[in-house]
């Protein structure tokens, strides 16, 4: 792990800093670092030592030490992997794991990595649980839209069981455990615990109630099943190589050792990159050369998903928050599955709220109503809004919609310049599994912050231009154009071109060039105007007004004309 | 071509005696029948069936479930372009486009020869290496607009080296003759380590269980 490549055959990956040690990550860029001899001469320890020493161990010894060096579950929730080992309801076998490989959260990409270059790290780290819970066989269950790590973990299994690493009577102890390679089909929401137990069953992927039981207690068969991502498990050769120590020197107290995060979009070097957990912060890792290295083309920030497309957006006033799951979740988001999505000012901020609402509505399994009719809605309003058929009403449909999935305060950042609170993480919700509540997450945290955008995509009827440099509304900008504003557009002249006939409004629109609004690359100064709320009655009258007449059309083509 | 052949079949049982119970063997062999047929056919889900030990109408509930199976006929290459978040960013919505306009087609659509499937799909897991898209499941990564025309000629012209749609992993775990311990869950126990840890650590009276 030295210096980053940036683009690679596979991608680009970057290193952990200086002085970080690369727990998951050491054989990312060595070449032959997925077979087994690799996997034992390379690397930041040698492969398979750590599950000798287990092996000597007592079975209840190896969970302790998971827990004590307080491995935090790696897929999202950051449940502690000991505890969750512990809730294996006693006496009662046989148990199972199950190796949560479906990475399929937008902008989440590291399991794949750990299973393309690094396998048997990941079949120790399963060696490892099996042995501490007593688990009669693992399943790893890959992505189906990844043959090559499929592939790579097929040759790692056939490698260890030839060698006798897994199998019956693994190194000559009397430890005994099948690992088997199973395939997904494609379908987000199998990455949620019981729905994965449910595809595993040969089932549609559709969550499980829980409580009453959750799958430590009755999982896979209605057995005894831990479920654990697969960078999770990767973590335990290291953890036992080096251990717990060596371990919770990396971090924080309540958060030790590194995490990789997936550190994609507008940065000048997107990358996977090996970082200690709470204390690097996310200015370092957009700005610090051997991670983002800045904002691409030099512009401004103007938001950024913290932790996948579930978690609310956080925005410039964030980003000295240290990367810590609890920090990180008062601030009213979470760092879920360290997918970090950068976006800088020229993003459209309705436009990236529909593509992530629209992923939730296509991959909602269907179960729960809130969930299955409410994502299709805000699907629909939103990309009616985007398309200019927007009703002035729909922001706060769109938000009534929300509120139905996840009742009451949704997380969301906090935002100084208009005197709001963070709202902390989690999100209420009406549904089994947390896919329905996750599609509200970027609508509130558009909408708290960027309500003039989607007001000015439904009221203006030309589309609206981003441009690469924002024209501040009162900095500099020629008055007809601030007046043109979505803000003030009920000052003179204003309802006249609300009721459909901004053509003819022909004061408000300049003469010289298109028009343009700024985006909120220094926020504070061009936020919705604090006193608009007279303004914005006017213009939903207005608009209002305007959409039967924008309709009429239509409608006339199908019930008359036909 | 429908039902597997003889030696899908030997696989399938192969595949199907690594689970506890036949049935979870389920998505396993669609893949496999999908890599037969191209796609997943009434008759191969009644042979998944019949192997598994349930209904056809079971296996259709499962596989039209996922997204990868395909019950209709596609293309001899699905190209999947990737227009989430990351890739969205990147371009991603532009490059659908593109390639909608290459291909004469619409996302979801295939081309008269039956060479290309075009999908506009959810997240790949190369967020980091967008744009991206997918050959069969296979990834090309950071394409740009001319690479993408470069690559959908290539696949009309049938000059590709990835296999046909319906192949995932070609290396296969291989596990005749080398299963340790999958039999169905009643016939399982305490695992004997387990159970030697328990007797020592009573015998030394610290009483822990597991």
């Amino acid at each position: 792990m030295n210096s980053p490549s940036g683009t690679g055959a596979a991608g680009g990956v970057g290193a952990a800093a200086e002085g970080v040690p690369a727990v998951v990550s050491s054989r990312f860029e060595v070449a032959e670092g997925h077979t087994l001899v690799g996997y034992k001469t390379s690397g930041s320890y040698r492969g398979y030592e750590a599950l000798r020493a287990v092996l000597d161990m007592a079975p209840d010894a190896v969970t302790a030490q998971v827990k004590d060096a307080t491995l935090l579950g790696r897929g999202g929730a950051g449940f502690p992997a000991g505890v969750k080992w512990g809730f294996c309801p006693p006496g009662v076998w046989p148990r199972y794991i199950v190796v949560n490989g479906d990475e399929s959260e937008p902008g989440t990409f590291k399991d794949r990595l750990l299973m393309e270059r690094d396998p048997h790290q990941l079949i120790e780290g399963c060696l490892i649980a099996a042995y501490a819970i007593g688990a009669a066989q693992v399943f790893l269950y890959v992505r189906g839209e990844m043959p090559h790590a499929q592939e790579r973990i097929a040759a790692a299994l056939n490698e260890a069981y030839e060698a006798n690493l897994v199998g019956q009577n693994i190194l000559g102890t009397d430890f005994s455990v099948d690992i088997v390679l199973h395939w997904g089909a494609g379908a987000y929401i199998v990455g949620e615990e019981t729905a994965l137990i449910e595809s595993l069953e040969g089932n549609r992927g559709m969550p499980r109630l829980k409580p009453p039981f959750f799958p430590a207690a009755k999982g896979v068969y209605l057995q005894p099943t831990i479920v654990n991502n697969v960078e999770t498990l990767s973590n335990l050769p290291w953890l036992f190589n080096h251990g717990v120590e060596a371990y919770r020197a990396v971090g924080t107290e309540a958060s030790p050792g590194t995490r990789l995060i997936a550190l994609s979009g507008h940065v000048n070097r997107p990358g996977v990159y090996e970082v200690p957990q709470g204390t690097t912060t996310f200015r370092e890792l957009f700005e610090a050369e051997h991670y983002g290295a800045g904002i691409r083309d030099g512009n401004e920030l103007k938001m950024f998903i913290p932790g996948g497309a579930s978690a609310p957006w956080f925005f410039p006033e964030q980003v000295d928050l240290p990367l810590e799951g609890r920090v990180v979740g008062g601030e009213g988001s979470m760092l879920g599955s360290g997918a970090i999505v950068v976006m800088d000012h020229t993003t459209d901020a309705v436009r990236a709220c529909l593509r992530v609402v629209r992923f939730f509505a296509r991959e909602s399994c269907g179960k729960c109503t809130p969930c299955r009719e409410g994502t299709t809605w805000e699907e629909k309003i939103l990309q009616r809004i985007l398309d200019g058929h927007g009703r002035p009403s729909d922001i706060d449909l769109l938000l009534d919609v929300a509120d139905n999935i996840s009742p009451g305060p949704y997380p969301v950042a906090a935002d100084p310049a208009n005197g709001l609170d963070a709202v902390p993480f989690p999100p209420r919700q009406t549904t089994i599994c947390p896919l329905g509540p996750s599609s509200v997450a970027p609508i509130t945290s558009a909408i708290r912050r960027f309500r003039h955008e989607f007001e000015a995509r439904i009221t203006r009827r030309d589309p609206i231009p981003v441009t690469a440099e924002p024209v501040l509304v009162g900095a500099g900008a020629p008055a007809d154009e601030v007046s043109d504003g979505a803000p003030d557009a009920a000052s003179d002249g204003a309802s006249a071109r609300l009721r459909g006939t901004f053509d003819s409004g022909a004061p408000a629109v300049p003469a010289d060039g298109p028009r343009v609004m700024s985006l909120g690359a220094t926020p504070g100064t061009d936020a919705p105007d604090p006193g608009g709320s007279e303004p914005a009655e006017v213009r939903d009258a207005g608009a209002e007004d305007a959409s039967p007449a924008a309709e009429e059309p239509t409608r006339k083509r199908g019930s008359f004309d036909v | 071509m429908a039902r597997f052949t003889p030696e899908n079949e030997a696989l399938a049982r192969e595949v199907i005696a690594r689970y506890p119970r036949p049935k979870s063997a389920t998505i396993p062999l669609c893949h496999l029948a999908q890599e037969q047929d191209g796609y997943l056919t009434e008759d191969a889900m009644a042979h998944v069936a019949e192997l598994v030990g349930c209904t056809p109408a079971e296996v259709l509930g499962t596989a039209s479930f996922y997204e990868m199976f395909k019950l209709h006929p596609v293309g001899k290459y699905c190209l999947n372009v990737c227009t989430n978040i990351s890739c969205q960013l990147l371009g991603g919505e532009e490059l659908l486009e593109r390639a909608e306009e290459r291909l004469g087609i619409r996302a979801g659509g295939t081309t008269p020869d039956g060479m290309v499937t075009l999908e506009d799909v959810e997240c790949i897991a190369a967020c980091t290496e967008a744009p991206a898209v997918q050959v069969n499941y296979r990834y090309v990564e950071r394409i740009t607009p001319e690479q993408l025309d470069t690559l959908i000629d290539d696949l009309r012209a049938g000059r590709s080296e990835v296999p046909p749609h319906g192949t995932l992993g070609t290396t296969r775990q291989r596990t005749a003759g080398r299963l340790a311990n999958v039999t169905p869950p009643e016939q399982q126990g305490e695992p004997v380590w387990i159970a030697r840890h328990r007797v020592a650590a009573e015998a030394s009276g610290t009483g822990e269980t597991s």
